[in-house]
């Protein structure tokens, strides 16, 4: 809280600079004299198996459905029409890279054939360099014996991918023309990407059945929102002028979308595309959940029988596969880029290498189709069992020789930070931290962000999950802490050198496509089911947003203010602290937000690991036919918590760049 | 321009027949000996597989029987309980194979819905308790009585206990009355939720490794009581009817026998894959022993299947009859 207050605080107006922080140190102030008044008095606490009229009711809505299935005229001619039409092209793509059809027992394209496909497709969209790691990284999935699951998920999420584009980039260019779309839209965005994928993996199967089509809608439901997001962002970000002289010169509204719009913004649609696959990459083991295929099944299986090393090197896998796609994307955006600014030098060659290129991948495709050595990955994956057995192996030394240590880290942060701050929240009346926190996004974010808590607060109060979620927003708030003062660590570190950016980078990475589930196993044995080992989790997966956010805004403070302060004698920690920091303001408040959000996304991983609260009562939901509308309402509370702070942090930022 | 042209598809062409030339066995020469099946008769089977590994190896044996006896196309769906009770209806799952309890699920889909019934006991006997980890129960024999769980709250706290003794629950999806059976003996313990299986055998093996004081929810039949032999604490005697009242249970879970459930269609099929389900039945050895080449020895299913099956023709030749 601490670090919105710092962030936002120093603003244009002189008076404002110095009564804001004034302001929200009174309130704080205000707050701890009440708590010590009023403790525990009106805290709405509700017990684990204890449910509210809405959770029953929702129970009811539930059932219904679930019985009306057969005779309900929108599954008979809506739903299970979607479904068939996912299906078929589920099944079609499984069966040209993944799973035999018909009397073939293998796939219609062999390893060397999708390889070959791989490396010429990123050749062409991008550059050789990307090529090259394109090529080397599939052939790693068959080196680690794990040929067909990696054809499994790329199958889904390629087909997840497509549908979320196919419905994602029109959307996002409507909402890029329309401000009422637009406003329409974006409350809906949220909700799909901060709503618990395990609230609606139940409903989904039941509306969708088990299989492939599940499995994509689920993606999809989560990885459509970047998609339209950045179309229209792209499509809102194409100059004025331009569109303007268009105008001047006749053009059509869909001429100038088609001449003009969408040929400028192409470059950051593609981007929308890059991060479309990432989250789709990201639902790989949440889907396995619901009986998709692929590498995230590896994973859950294996870590039924806390097997870490076979999770690992699954989890290395996804690992791999979101880096390729990740680079490969991006060099196509900056493709599109330079052949706007004008042909390259081999721009002559071009042509008929590409032509030759796809003619020596079709040879590589047919002869995959045929022969049974190109068709089959050869070997048995032993580069596989040694990753798992290193990481075993590690994963035990680190069990065996950092306990102690861990423990004394975890007592101190949960009894000297967590348990104090969630007492604070737990035990004040609803009304006041309710008041609080209003109070605190009125004066942060202004009069809007206020009634927007106000309203959160609110509904808040309406899921009957109140003492739960003050719970989890207590262990929320600690892991923003912890992963902005990460954020700043490294992003100052990465920021200032290149070194540092370029060692560091891939790291990041992979913590962010890691499936959290492989390293939650070594936290636990470090850490016990606590909340903090949830925290840990949370940060994990934070940090690395937050501290690429801060890099970049480190860089960019321009090169000549840093070399007058050196000049002016300042030394390397004056620079950081009094130059580099204060300009890269609203970075940090952007990598507040974004900290915040993706800590919240953990928040039912978090309940695996003993986090309890909101996060165990939607696994329980999903466990538990009776529970299911108390998941539902705790998926809800996410959503409004993820929301407040969203509006909150968003409109603090505005501020400070004003 | 053209010349480089010209070379390249020669060189293509080259590669392209070198790579042909020397091609090696094609796809679909020998398939055909890969499946034996010509029977036919049973056709597909829907096999849900609940996310234990005591139930991955109930279903790895009758799969394996049923693909190699009965020459049916088995389809292995990894599912929760929830999710897989909810496919019967939707003709997406055919059986569940160990079924512990859940009496909501068959009022739900049994009484209600009309969309699935029993099919028999598994043959295992479920219990559920409170365990510690062996050396606990070694050095303070005493506490495998639930009376002095009190002279010992205190050793079991934990910074999430709130200054309580901690009782460590698992998994949601599991059967459990333990904040009741706190309240109503008068323990000073708190209930914590390590919410997950995983979390749950994570906490027993360190804490049997670093004698650390746990005491929490656990299960048998479970593969990890043959990596820790977890000791069990007995509470206040089950007695029929005791736990009738779930807010007022004083007493220790029943005993569970494990059964099946089917999918009403494929009970009413004359599919030999459904005599199959409503035959198997074997002991919770047999499921240990399979669960244990699983999950210590890392076999595959299809392998641990196989080897329980070889070294056990009698009882499987039992369920086929």
């Amino acid at each position: 809280m601490a670090a919105v207050a710092d962030a936002t605080a120093p603003v244009a107006s002189i008076r404002q600079k110095v009564s804001r922080p004034m302001v929200v140190a009174a309130i704080l102030v205000l707050w701890l004299l009440l708590f010590a008044v009023l403790r525990g008095r009106q805290t709405l606490t509700l017990a684990a198996a204890d449910l509210t009229g809405l959770h029953r009711w929702l129970n009811d809505v539930n059932d219904s459905i679930g019985a009306n299935r057969n005779s309900n005229p929108v599954f008979l001619y809506f739903f299970n029409e979607i479904r068939l039409v996912i299906d078929n092209l589920v099944t079609f793509v499984q069966s040209l890279i993944s799973q035999p059809s018909g009397s073939r027992p293998v796939p219609q394209i062999g390893w060397l054939g999708v390889v070959g496909l791989v490396g010429y497709v990123s050749w062409a969209v991008g550059n050789w360099r990307v090529a090259l790691l394109a090529v080397a990284g599939f052939t790693f999935f068959g080196l680690q014996g794990l040929w067909q699951e990696s054809m499994d998920t790329l199958a889904l999420t390629l087909s997840a991918v497509l549908v979320a584009l196919v419905i994602g980039i029109p959307l996002g260019v409507w909402a890029g023309l329309s401000d009422r779309v637009n406003r329409i839209m974006t409350p809906f965005l949220d909700f799909m990407q901060t709503m618990p994928t395990f609230v609606y993996l139940a409903p989904l199967t039941l509306i969708f059945l088990i299989g492939g089509a599940s499995a994509v809608i689920t993606t999809v439901i989560y990885a459509a929102p970047p998609a339209i997001r950045i179309t229209a962002y792209a499509i809102r970000s194409v100059p004025e002028t331009t569109v303007e002289a268009a105008d001047s010169l006749g053009a059509t509204r869909a001429q100038q979308l088609v001449k003009v719009l969408l040929p400028m913004s192409k470059r950051t649609v593609v981007v929308g595309v890059n991060q479309t696959i990432m989250a789709a990459l990201a639902m790989v083991t949440i889907a396995a959940l619901i009986d998709a295929p692929g590498l995230g099944k590896t994973v859950v299986q294996a870590l039924q029988s806390l097997d870490v090393g076979t999770a690992f090197n699954a989890g290395l896998a996804i690992v791999v596969m979101a880096i390729v796609l990740d680079r490969v994307t991006t060099a196509a955006a900056v493709r599109t880029e330079s052949r706007r600014t004008g042909e390259g030098r081999f721009a002559k060659w071009r042509r008929p290498l590409l032509g030759a290129g796809g003619v020596a991948a079709l040879v590589l495709v047919y002869l995959s189709h045929t022969y049974v050595w190109a068709a089959e990955f050869p070997g048995d994956g032993t580069v596989g069992s040694h990753i798992a057995s290193a990481a075993d192996t590690t994963s035990t030394w680190l069990q065996d020789h950092l306990f102690g240590l861990t423990n004394a880290l975890r007592d101190a942060v949960t009894n000297g930070l967590l348990n104090p701050f969630q007492t604070l929240l737990t035990d004040s009346p609803w009304w006041l931290v309710g008041a609080v926190l209003v109070a605190l996004g009125a004066v942060l974010g202004g009069r809007r962000a206020g009634v927007t808590a106000a309203v959160c607060v609110g509904l808040l109060v309406g899921t009957g999950l109140w003492s739960d979620s003050m719970t989890t927003l207590a262990s929320t708030v600690v892991a923003t802490i912890l992963t902005m003062l990460a954020g700043v660590v490294f992003g100052v570190w990465m920021g200032r050198s290149t070194l540092a950016d370029r060692l560091i980078r891939p790291t990041l990475d992979a913590a962010q496509v890691m499936p959290p589930f492989v390293y939650l196993v070594p936290f636990l044995a470090l850490f016990g089911a606590t909340r903090f080992t949830a925290i840990i989790a949370g940060v994990v997966y934070a940090a690395p947003v937050a501290i690429k956010i801060i890099a970049d805004g480190v860089r960019n403070v321009s090169e000549s203010t840093v070399e007058a302060a050196t000049s002016a004698g300042c030394n390397s920690w004056q620079i950081i602290t009094k130059v580099q920091l204060p300009m890269a303001r609203s970075a940090l408040t952007l990598a507040t937000n974004q900290g915040l959000i993706y800590v919240l996304s953990m928040v039912v991983l978090g309940g695996l690991v003993g986090a309890g609260a909101l996060g165990y009562d939607v696994v329980a939901g999903f466990s538990q036919g009776e529970l299911y509308g108390k998941g539902l309402a705790a998926g809800l509370a996410i959503v409004l918590l993820g929301v407040m702070f969203d509006r909150i942090t968003q409109a603090a930022a505005r501020r400070t760049r004003a | 321009m053209s010349r480089h042209w010209r070379a390249g598809a020669a060189g293509l062409a080259v590669l392209g027949l070198t790579l042909t030339a020397c091609g090696g066995a094609k796809v679909g020469d020998s398939s055909s000996a890969g499946s034996k099946s010509s029977g036919g008769k049973c056709g597909t089977f829907n096999l849900a597989v609940n996310p234990w590994v005591g139930y991955e190896a109930d279903a790895a044996v009758v799969a394996y029987v049923a693909q190699h006896d009965l020459g049916c196309t088995v389809n292995k769906k990894d599912l929760k309980e929830e999710i897989a009770w909810q496919g019967f209806g939707t003709g997406e799952v055919d059986a569940v194979l160990e079924n512990w309890g859940h009496d909501d699920l068959k009022k739900k889909y049994i009484t209600g819905q009309k969309t699935a019934v029993e099919a028999g006991s598994t043959g295992n006997k479920g219990i559920i308790g409170w365990y510690v980890p062996p050396w606990l129960a070694k050095a303070h024999p005493d506490i495998t009585n639930w009376e002095s769980l009190n002279k010992y709250a205190a050793n079991f706290k934990t910074s999430e206990s709130g200054g309580k003794g901690q009782l460590l629950d698992g998994d949601p999806s599991y059967v459990t009355n333990d904040a009741a059976l706190v309240t109503n003996l008068k323990l000073n313990f708190k209930v914590v939720y390590a919410g997950s299986e995983t979390a749950l055998i994570q906490a027993f093996r360190t804490a049997e490794k670093n004698k650390q004081w746990l005491i929490g929810y656990f299960y048998e039949p479970q593969w990890f009581l043959s990596e820790v032999p977890l000791v069990k604490v007995n509470l206040p005697k089950y007695t029929t009817g005791c736990d009738a009242d779930a807010a007022k249970v004083a007493c220790d879970y029943p005993v569970y026998d494990l059964d099946k459930i089917v999918s009403t269609s494929f009970a009413k099929s004359d599919s030999p894959a459904y005599k199959l389900v409503k035959n198997f039945n074997w002991t919770n050895d047999d499921q240990n022993t399979v669960a244990k080449y699983i999950a210590q020895d890392k076999l595959s299913d299809d392998a641990a299947a196989k080897k329980w099956v070889d070294a056990n023709k009698d009882k499987v030749d039992a369920w086929l009859k």
